[in-house]
């Protein structure tokens, strides 16, 4: 309660003063008063010391070093502290110590047919989703870029998919997939066409749902770019009777491509580490992505140490691609 | 005065400190995965509060993270709880790693050997078998068995139409190729009715769990359990007809089975959409359940069938109870474990529709006719085998599923010698990591 007392202060000046003005020169009322106001006068002045504005400097510090705390006590230090158990036998069911087996995990995990094989599974995936994504979300950013009626409901409603957990996501479109009773294989009036069970068909129907759910997220960010693009230029193009493609492709796709770039990143590096969609979805090892793979290595078999050097090889396969993704996304801006 | 004063604060709240530890202590927290059971388990441990004051929480946890959170708690040496009802083949781990507190003296001085069912003590108390140390209290007895639709196989069209096609009568099926035949007969896509129910998914125990009820009644089984030795034993004839019979199974079930457990399974009862359906025996409450089950009138069960050359085993399900290693309450635990065992306990168990693992009471006529399926369990908790127990079980599972699942549920190319000779290659490679096998 701060407050109070700074009030009181206020309060006790206001009132010293008024009196004041009342009373006779050299009186020992006077005198009296004259005294509070110096009192007054002093309080104040202490108030304006203790008032003083925080430095830039402390501002500063106030927000960064919770951050930075932060930052090392739940990101610097597990991915450290999970760097060592890659190089070690440690199994997290167990109370022993693991011994240090140096580049083993590595070693095996490359040598490994099934790993790689869940690398080509996600590589497939996310090639398939993320085409997917872009087409669908750029083909809705298009449609939405002009002028029509309920414009802002539509983008609304389009943008519901992705606001949806994944989980919830996929478990109803279990349903949707489903052979017995499922809408897509009535109304596509593909009888009892098995989509999760099929081992050549379950990825892509992971990839499909995930198609679904992340183009809506393509599509915000190339509206933003589609609404940027200046106007004069279509007008120029009509002008010189461009066509609808050459002024596609020589105007619109190149003022929005780095916008693009980033949606593509962006849903790369998600598509990359998709877990619970594929793990709801479907049970086919023609679907075990590498997160999937990951996961059972770690919290099913408890193979710390091997899963911690499986998730490192991970993390150096989404930094290789997206650093070619960037790499290409700068040039595309210097155009 | 004041010295007067002080000792009386001091005196205030040393019974303060002891009546907050005692009232710490009087609280124990059982671990157990979602289900019905552990609703059961509850309404028997407020019972113990009754009578002890002692209050018993059981808290759970889907099925799907049961291991994890499980594990990750004892990883982290955690007294969240005090007991755990752990799953069979966690008995490994558990008690190698230190999780588990040793109740060898404990199932000595009660002479559990012999109060509890022998599968039940050989499969959810002793590690490793054989040994004559144990590390929990069978608690839950469980195996898998079967439903059928009571009214298709009484039906008298069907009947004639069966004896007419297989030349002898339908029935409940009495071994693997009755199984078979029936599968097939009740298999008509265009109806939308099909023949059976298995389990399939691959995501935890579930094709090992269905496989085994083939395998090990074909006269097959895993391995030695005690040297490891595994080649010959899986890949051996007996178990390669085995996975012939368990893959045939398969083209009779609903399209798109390839990701069922026993939610999938009582489903398939429940929607009419089977004639039989594979489940654990703890999953059948549900089947009797109008509310759950529209035809649970005509709902009936038979225990797995027997395999050709006559064996009849099942599939293990069910658990043991064990006191967790870094719980602050272990005297308390012990005492409420004590209670558990006394036949008044189990036969209260049984009657709120736990599975109790007590010898006297599943020989009890009162329990085998209290509910269509007791005595097939009873029947089935004789006959019962389990998957390996060793802290490794988890990467044994997962080979067995990378190598069955595509046989079973895939294009079915890879003959079942060649998938089960991948299988025991594999196994043997993990039991020499492990130096199980030399």
């Amino acid at each position: 309660m701060p407050a109070a007392p700074a009030a009181r202060q206020t309060w006790q000046k206001r009132s010293s003063v008024s009196v004041a003005w009342k009373l006779r020169p050299g009186s020992a009322a006077a005198r009296r008063s004259a005294l509070t106001i110096a009192t007054v006068s002093q309080l104040a002045s202490d108030d304006a010391t203790r008032r003083r504005p925080i430095s830039d400097l402390a501002i500063r510090n106030m927000f960064i070093i919770p951050t930075i705390a932060f930052l090392i006590v739940f990101n610097i230090f597990p991915l450290l502290y999970s760097l060592y158990y890659s190089f070690t036998d440690f199994r997290a069911s167990t109370n022993a110590a693991g011994s240090f087996v140096g580049l083993q995990n590595y070693r095996e995990l490359l040598a490994d047919p099934l790993v790689w094989s869940n690398f080509t599974i996600t590589a497939t995936y996310v090639l398939v989703s993320v085409t997917g994504q872009v087409l669908v979300g750029f083909g809705m950013a298009m449609l939405l870029n002009r002028d029509i009626p309920g414009k802002g409901l539509l983008t609304t409603l389009l943008l519901l998919p992705m606001m949806l957990s994944m989980s919830v996501v996929g478990l109803f479109w279990r349903l949707l997939y489903d052979p017995s009773f499922g809408v897509i294989n009535h109304a596509l009036g593909l009888g009892s066409f098995e989509w999760l069970a099929d081992p050549q068909v379950a990825l892509y129907a992971v990839a499909i749902t995930d198609i679904w759910m992340w183009s809506p997220f393509v599509m915000l960010l190339s509206l933003a770019g589609l609404s940027a693009v200046p106007k004069h230029l279509y007008e120029a193009a009509a002008i010189d009777r461009a066509g609808p493609v050459y002024t596609f492709f020589r105007i619109t796709l190149p003022l929005v491509a780095p916008i693009l770039m980033i949606a593509i990143i962006f849903r790369t590096m998600e598509a990359f580490k998709t877990f619970d969609l594929a793990y709801i979805l479907t049970s086919q090892p023609t679907a075990e992505l590498i997160s999937i793979r990951l996961f059972r290595m770690a919290f099913q078999e408890w193979q710390t140490g091997r899963s911690c050097a499986l998730a490192y090889i991970m993390l150096i396969v989404v930094l290789a691609v997206t650093n070619i993704y960037v790499k290409y996304l700068n040039k595309v801006k210097e155009r | 005065m004041k010295r007067q004063g002080l000792r009386a604060a001091l005196l205030g709240l040393t019974i303060l400190a002891a009546s907050s530890t005692s009232s710490i202590a009087a609280e124990l927290t059982i671990l157990w995965a979602e289900w019905d059971p552990a609703n059961y388990l509850q309404e028997l441990v407020n019972k113990y509060e009754k009578e002890t004051g002692v209050k018993v929480t059981v808290e759970t946890t889907p099925w799907a993270d049961f291991q994890t959170k499980a594990f990750t708690e004892f990883n982290s040496q955690g007294d969240a709880y005090d007991l755990v009802v752990g799953d069979s083949q966690w008995l490994g781990a558990g008690s190698t790693a230190g999780h588990y507190v040793d109740l060898t003296d404990f199932f000595n001085e009660n002479k559990l050997s012999e109060v509890m069912a022998p599968a039940t003590v050989a499969a959810y108390s002793e590690y490793p078998q054989k040994s004559g140390k144990y590390w929990a209290v069978p608690l839950e007895g469980d195996a898998v068995g079967w439903s059928y639709r009571k009214d298709w196989f009484e039906d008298p069209k069907e009947k004639a139409a069966f004896q007419a096609k297989y030349g002898y009568p339908l029935a409940p099926p009495k071994d693997w190729r009755q199984l078979r035949d029936t599968a097939e007969f009740f298999h008509r896509p265009d109806e939308k009715r099909y023949g059976v129910a298995i389990y399939t998914d691959n995501s935890y125990d579930a094709m090992a769990m269905g496989f085994e009820n083939a395998l090990f009644s074909f006269g097959g089984d895993l391995g030695d359990p005690v040297s490891y030795k595994v080649d010959g034993y899986i890949n051996s004839d007996k178990a390669v007809a085995a996975l012939d019979a368990y893959r045939d199974l398969y083209r009779f079930t609903p399209p798109g089975w390839a990701k069922s457990f026993f939610v999938e399974n009582n489903q398939a009862m429940a929607e009419g959409l089977t004639a039989m359906s594979m489940n654990y025996f703890a999953f059948f409450p549900a089947l009797l359940n109008t509310s759950s089950n529209p035809n649970a009138k005509v709902t009936g069960f038979f225990a797995n069938p027997a395999g050709p050359g006559g064996d009849r085993f099942a599939a293990l399900g069910g658990q043991g109870i064990s006191i967790v290693s870094y719980s602050k309450n272990q005297e308390e635990a012990l005492k409420f474990l004590k209670w558990f065992i006394r036949d008044e306990t189990q036969k209260q168990w049984a009657a709120l529709g736990g599975y109790t693992c007590s010898k006297a009471v599943l020989q009890s006529a009162e329990f085998q006719n209290a509910t269509p399926y007791n005595r097939a369990f009873y029947e089935t908790m004789f006959t019962v085998k389990d998957f390996w127990a060793v802290p490794e079980y988890a990467e044994l599972l997962q080979q067995l599923n990378q190598r069955l699942y595509p046989a079973i549920v895939g294009d079915g190319k890879v003959s079942s010698k060649d998938v089960l000779n991948s299988l025991a290659s594999d196994w043997e490679g993990t039991f020499r990591k492990y130096g199980r096998l030399q």
